[in-house]
């Protein structure tokens, strides 16, 4: 009999979770703890609208109080879990409370991965994770100010867009030799680059950052070839890793994220985990993987509300992502690990292509430049593990649907 | 206030109160409106928000832009009167919009 689900974390799937265990008929005590003040909300628009100052604070919140009221749903909001014993099945709170649960379902999500350089904790340096990482960064995008950002993958470049948009006099400072390199194909890069450029980037790749500089606080960057890059404003998006200190400190089973099976399950069999914190088995592409993906988050929640309640749910999805920069907006679905084959749909000097990637003939992921028709239709082709004929594929004329 | 109803695949209706200046998948997410999905929160990226506007409604709301008409191309059994509920922003006019959610969300 399961009487309490204790979540921790309240970002999408923690929220996603209780939503499916109301739905799913669970009548019993559901805990949810957060370390963050607000009620649980979306995290994308942090690095686009939200960051702009377009999009108001009230409209981040999947729900609104009256939904967890509603519900009976136990919010601990800014409170920390500091301590898991599994072997008594309970969670020590930041607050000096004691939970124990019956279930328990860890969405810790990632955090972002810290500079380590000399300078690196100067006050004035951002990362971009939070709700409250916003207002620190929005104060210094004013017109006209110097704007560095480290890291061109997709954090720092949409923070780049909106800031460039804000009016700001922007530099992104990229280790590798071309952006997003990563998560997207060479061609997709060199399109987004000459993107941020035309709208008066200055993006330098192929540069390491050794310091940063400043008396009371940041004010410059210096690079390993000797470059100097004032800042006004410093925001870094080198990448996350997986928040799994508490999971790793109980002793349960992490690797790259906290180590579940299909069914969410970590390497006890009372707690489970869904979202970025994860390290879990693709099926569809016989690899384990960590994602950060709303959707993963989404839908691996859902499976683990469903699981920890004793409903087999096995989590299997095709992954997407979607990034939007300036007016483009880049849609990724598959993973593209392990091709053999990359064809190109179209010119990108139109602002509309797609690359596709293939294994052994089969569609393994595509990624779309402003082109949701080939995605919509990728989405389909690679759950159904198509195999579309390449020549066709490379034809845009013939629809992404018909391809097979 | 406007007020806005979500027919459900088995006919149950559920009217509620939308404030104007948000769209109507924020108003169906934030009163827990089953079959809207909305993983992405309104990017126009999951065509997980797909709702059938009822007859009269459509000439009345804003065209669709080219993004929402290639995410609903491909979305599960679309019809001329698909709609993405991200994309429908409410206004006072919009007192009375009835739309029924599909049986399935994606594709």
């Amino acid at each position: 009999m399961i009487s309490t689900v204790l979540i921790i974390g309240g970002g999408q799937a923690g929220a996603q979770a209780i939503d499916t265990l109301r739905r799913e008929g669970f009548e019993g005590r559901i805990v949810l703890v957060s370390e963050e003040r607000e009620l649980p909300y979306q995290r994308p628009p942090l690095s686009k609208k939200f960051l702009a100052g377009e999009l108001a604070a009230d409209r981040l919140p999947f729900r609104h109080q009256s939904f967890y009221d509603e519900h009976r749903i136990e919010l601990k909001l800014g409170v920390r879990a500091t301590r898991l014993e599994p072997a008594a099945r309970r969670v020590a709170l930041s607050n000096g409370e004691e939970v124990v649960y019956d279930r328990l379902l860890l969405c810790l999500g990632a955090i972002s991965r810290q500079l380590t350089c000399p300078g690196s904790e100067l006050p004035g340096v951002h990362y971009l994770r939070g709700i409250s990482d916003v207002p620190g960064i929005r104060e210094g995008l004013k017109p006209g100010a110097r704007t560095v950002i480290i890291g061109g993958g997709y954090i720092g470049l949409e923070t780049a867009a909106t800031a460039r948009k804000m009016g700001c006099a922007v530099t992104v400072l990229e280790m590798a030799d071309r952006v997003m390199n990563r998560v997207v194909a060479s061609n997709v890069s060199e399109y987004f680059a000459r993107e941020h450029r035309t709208q008066g980037i200055k993006l330098i790749c192929n540069t390491r950052v050794v310091r940063l500089d400043g008396a009371a606080r940041v004010e410059r960057v210096v690079c390993a070839d000797g470059s100097i890059h004032e800042a006004d404003t410093l925001v870094v998006g080198v990448g996350a890793v997986a928040n799994m200190g508490l999971a790793a400190e109980a002793g349960l089973g992490c690797e790259n994220g906290i180590v579940v099976d299909e069914y969410c399950r970590t390497t006890d069999s009372a707690i489970y985990a869904a979202g970025d914190c994860t390290y879990h088995p693709s099926l569809r592409y016989d690899m384990r993987v960590r994602l950060e993906s709303v959707d993963n988050a989404f839908e691996q929640a859902k499976a683990a509300a469903q699981n920890l309640l004793g409903r087999p749910t096995v989590h299997d999805r095709v992954p997407w992502f979607w990034s939007d920069q300036f007016d483009n907006k880049l849609l990724i679905v598959g993973l593209s690990q392990g091709h053999d084959q990359q064809v190109t749909r179209g010119d990108p000097a139109t602002r509309s292509f797609t690359v596709c990637y293939l294994k052994g003939g089969e569609l393994l992921a595509v990624e779309a430049v402003n082109h949701p028709k080939d995605y919509m239709a990728a989405r389909k082709l690679i759950a159904e593990r198509a195999r579309p004929d390449p020549d066709k594929l490379a034809d845009p004329s013939i629809a992404m649907k018909d391809s097979v | 206030m406007p007020r806005v109803v979500f027919v459900q695949p088995d006919g149950v209706r559920r009217e509620v109160a939308a404030p104007v200046g948000i769209t109507l998948m924020e108003v169906a997410r934030q009163h827990g409106i089953g079959g809207v999905v909305a993983q992405c929160g309104g990017a126009c990226a999951c065509a997980a928000c797909h709702v059938y506007v009822e007859p009269d409604w459509p000439e009345r709301l804003e065209p669709p832009e080219d993004m929402e008409l290639g995410m609903l191309e491909t979305a599960w059994e679309p019809r001329a009167n698909s709609r993405l509920s991200c994309q429908i922003h409410l206004t006072q006019d919009l007192d009375g919009l009835t739309v029924t959610v599909p049986g399935k969300q994606g594709n």
